[in-house]
């Protein structure tokens, strides 16, 4: 038995996607359990393994974590990227609950009836360059620093860099207006930890494609 | 200009309730400037108060905060109910999910197509019995305690009181097979600060009545 975190999820993004980016950005192995089948799933519902039924699920420290912002709060406070104070906290949190909202639209994107399509997209687009980005290219601007909170590398900078390169493959050039993000994803992105998780052959995983979808409907409904 | 925190929000539960029930378990006086219309709304985006253009918004210890969460956590480690270290704020974390799933659902329940209604509710109290309320009540006969986490009031505590009135008021008899939250609802209600913000004129808002549902979609425009 390793003393590794264990990851049980599909093999893609979902909602796991941020946690593995922010253990990789820790500089922390971890292994995966994945799921294939309902039968994976229902076997983890019944031997107790799922506090409230549901993954992501990560055995860590002698815990089954639940609940995707539970376990990146503990791995973020644990590998000090949450901030020296309060203070910072409440900014990294503020920061991090919009990217997880510009998240989920991006990640519902892949599962919207074809005719709705066109519109999320432009919702999408709309959200990411008028709401969000503007934000946190203005934090940048204003500090004129290389991370978003207290001058220091925190989950804030990886949460940021992790949906704008998804954001860049929804719309390539949708940093255009952007460029202290632009500067801010080479940056962090540049960082070592970082750089290796970027590379082919990590345990990042690629974006949904509309053939995976039906495998995952079976597995989780 | 007093150092309370400042809540802006409409005049309505929504996101901003579980905020005043924290700040109240805490015992922490506050005031709320209620956007009514549209242009309400519209005056905080303009003045560049609202980060992402969204509420709740709270002022607080010279902080513009967004963003639910963040503000709850906030609050939670400000006034010690958080835990005492990074296990039981793990712990605190898990349950206080739970609990905002649950309530989630009941939230949204008044804006579902009128057609899904019947259904949605079915799922509400199919999910509380048997998926949220076994954890807690499993959590409270474990270990014995008056409380979730630590043997100490928690933000933990405070949302699941809030999650079980807000179930009752879908299915008044909803907690009959979880004897033990019975016992917690009791015991929790009775704490001096939460038994006060319980009564009739504390700042604990009512359910949203049709007309008021309306008036939300048009601020919101949803």
């Amino acid at each position: 038995m390793s003393g590794k975190p264990k990851l049980h999820y599909f093999n893609g993004r979902g909602r796991m996607e941020s946690i593995r980016w922010l253990l990789a950005a820790a500089g922390v192995e971890f292994e995966e359990c994945f799921l294939e089948t309902k039968d994976d799933l229902i076997k983890l519902q019944k031997d107790g393994s799922l506090l409230f039924q549901q993954v992501p699920m990560v055995e860590i420290d002698g815990m089954k974590m639940v609940q995707s912002r539970a376990i990146s709060n503990y791995i973020a406070t644990k590998y000090n990227l949450y901030g020296k104070d309060l203070k910072e906290r409440a900014l990294i949190d503020m920061y991090v609950e919009a990217v997880i909202d510009l998240n989920e639209l991006l990640m519902t994107h892949t599962f919207q009836p074809a005719d709705k399509k066109e519109q999320h997209f432009a919702t999408i687009v709309d959200k990411a360059t008028n709401r969000y980005f503007p934000v946190y290219e203005k934090v940048l601007k204003d500090h004129g620093q290389d991370f978003l909170v207290g001058n220091q590398f925190s989950r804030a900078d990886v949460q940021l860099l992790e949906t704008l390169l998804m954001a860049e493959e929804c719309k390539p050039d949708i940093l255009a207006k952007f460029p202290h993000l632009q500067s801010f994803k080479a940056r962090i992105s540049n960082i070592p930890s970082i750089k290796k998780f970027l590379q082919p052959g990590s345990q990042r995983k690629p974006p949904l494609q509309e053939k995976d979808v039906p495998k995952l409907m079976k597995i989780f409904h | 200009m007093a150092g309370k925190p400042k809540l802006h929000y409409t005049r309505g539960r929504g996101k901003m309730e579980s905020i005043r029930w924290l700040l109240a378990a805490a015992g922490v006086e506050f005031e709320e400037e209620f956007i009514e219309t549209k242009d309400d709304l519209e005056k905080l985006r303009n003045d560049g108060s609202l980060l992402f253009q969204q509420v709740p918004m709270v002022e607080i210890d010279g902080m513009k905060m967004v963003q639910t969460r963040a503000i709850l956590s906030y609050i939670a480690a400000k006034y010690n109910l958080y835990g005492k270290d990074l296990k039981e704020r793990a712990w605190i974390d898990m349950y206080v999910e739970g609990t905002t799933d649950l309530m989630g659902m009941i939230m949204y329940l008044p804006f579902q197509p009128a057609d899904t209604k019947e259904k949605n509710l079915a799922l509400i109290i199919e999910r509380a019995t048997t998926r949220y309320f076994p954890v807690y009540e499993k959590a409270l006969k474990d270990h014995g305690h008056d409380y979730l986490v630590g043997n100490k009031l928690s933000w933990a505590d405070v949302h699941l009181l809030e999650a079980i009135l807000m179930a009752e008021e879908c299915k008044p008899d909803i907690l009959s097979a979880f004897p033990l939250l019975q016992a917690f609802k009791g015991r929790t209600s009775n704490i001096p600060t939460i038994k006060k913000f319980l009564q009739p004129g504390s700042q604990r808002k009512p359910q949203a009545d049709e007309k008021f549902i309306a008036t939300v979609r048009q601020i919101f425009n949803i």
